[in-house]
């Protein structure tokens, strides 16, 4: 495997703008530029190519920060208390955590740990980083290393999962307790909308957006 | 050549994690994706580059064959464990979907049998079509089949929801003697098989659908 510093010596690099792709059938395409809100779509299969990007750099730096600042809090807080006769008991995420860990499923311990709380932070993080250099037209020391990470770490972060899954234990749990919604509860469900505001963002475009002569 | 010309005729390749667009200067010999002498990296991130996947069909078949194997014991071994003073109740999948409809709503028990049953069966099937119909390369339905496989992508991973349930139900209803809550290896094998199914569904090459002796256009 050539590292990417030799690479650049032309070995089979295109003019990286003109041409275009579909992952999903190898159909080439000549790019063109797009409107506000067009989405390119691929006339074979139908799976799209490209959209137009809403967000300025600037928006999605800000949107990451938000995130962040309500990760913390969806993460401190605790999500929700049951009540018995008196007696209250209520979890946070790391509470969920290690209480599978202690009761022998260390499986879901690790995978919920992972997917609700590893990954999204280094997501948010990693993009953090790219995004603050990005708004000086930069590449952010490691910024190769992190875009490939963070196309693999794309698919397993679950927050939104969770929230659908915290409602269904509400719900469940209503029928024998009195359950106490907590903030954790708001903070995530602020957290999946700020998510899904993201969901539409194809990351790689800071590959096109900041060229690597600056780097 | 056809109006929509493929990568391949056009000697391109795409890389597969930031989409350069590059000139396949190995020739299509040594990035078939077999993993033998497949030496060309992306310029651009440094990934390997290939034509395909790698060992596509392969790789599917066996990670969906070792998801449906997790899958059974994932539905006939309970998931959860209900302890309180003078009973002991324990839930499989389909028993907490029951007990959700009867006590608590229809709408969400509806959401966690979709999530549960309908999306891991769905898999199942969707992948096991995709696979022999373009082992065979075939043209049937091409369209169809490519739409099924963006769907199955992007609801995978909802079939956690179960197993969130259960994990957030352990930590909360903890009242010693009273009421507890505990998970039962049922949970851990439905966690396995998501997981499985939705490396399955990553390591298919949707690109496979399109390819084969007889092109629809």
């Amino acid at each position: 495997m050539v590292p990417p510093e030799q690479g650049i010596g032309r070995t089979g690099m295109t003019s990286p703008n003109t041409l275009l792709i579909c992952e999903h059938c190898d159909t080439v395409y000549r790019r063109r530029p797009l409107g506000r809100g067009e989405v390119a779509r691929c006339a074979r299969c139908h799976a799209e190519l490209e959209r137009h990007h809403l967000l300025s750099v600037n928006a999605m730096l800000a949107l990451i920060l938000t995130a962040l600042i309500v990760f913390v809090q969806a993460n401190m807080w605790p999500i929700v208390t049951l009540g018995l006769s008196g007696q209250f008991s209520g979890t946070t995420l790391w509470g969920v955590i290690i209480a599978m860990w202690r009761e022998h499923a260390q499986v879901v311990s690790v995978l919920v740990a992972a997917t609700l709380f590893f990954f999204p932070l280094m997501k948010m993080l990693m993009l953090g980083w790219l995004l603050v250099f990005a708004r000086g037209g930069r590449r952010a020391p490691g910024f190769v290393r992190l875009m490939v990470i963070l196309h693999y770490l794309g698919p397993w972060t679950m927050s939104e999962v969770f929230v659908l899954g915290a409602l269904v234990a509400i719900v469940k749990a209503h029928v024998y307790f009195d359950v106490i919604a907590n903030p954790g509860i708001y903070a995530y469900a602020a957290l999946t909308f700020l998510i899904t505001i993201f969901a539409g963002v194809d990351l790689r475009q800071l590959w096109d957006d900041i060229p690597e002569a600056g780097a | 050549m056809s109006a929509l010309p493929r990568a391949a005729e056009l000697g391109l390749i795409a890389c597969p994690v930031c989409g350069l667009v590059c000139r396949n200067v190995a020739g299509d010999r040594q990035l078939d994706g077999d993993g033998v002498g497949d030496a060309m990296a992306c310029p651009r991130c440094g990934s390997l580059l290939r034509r395909r996947k790698s060992n596509s069909f392969m790789r599917t078949w066996a990670l969906l064959i070792a998801a449906f194997l997790m899958y059974i014991p994932a539905n006939v071994l309970p998931i959860m464990r209900t302890a309180s003073l003078n009973d002991i109740d324990d839930n499989t999948i389909i028993s907490g979907v029951v007990e959700l409809w009867r006590a608590g709503s229809p709408y969400l028990a509806v959401i966690v049998f979709s999530a549960s049953i309908v999306v891991p069966v769905l898999k199942f099937l969707a992948l096991g079509i995709l696979l022999t119909s373009s082992q065979r390369s075939s043209a049937w339905a091409r369209l169809q089949r490519a739409r099924l496989y963006r769907v199955v992508e992007l609801v995978g991973y909802w079939s956690m929801l179960d197993v969130f349930v259960v994990a957030l139900l352990t930590a909360l209803v903890r009242f010693s003697v009273l009421s507890r809550v505990e998970p039962l290896p049922g949970v851990i094998f439905f966690g396995l098989t998501v997981v499985l199914t939705m490396l399955a569904s990553m390591s298919f090459d949707p690109r496979l659908i399109w390819d084969g002796r007889n092109s629809d256009d």
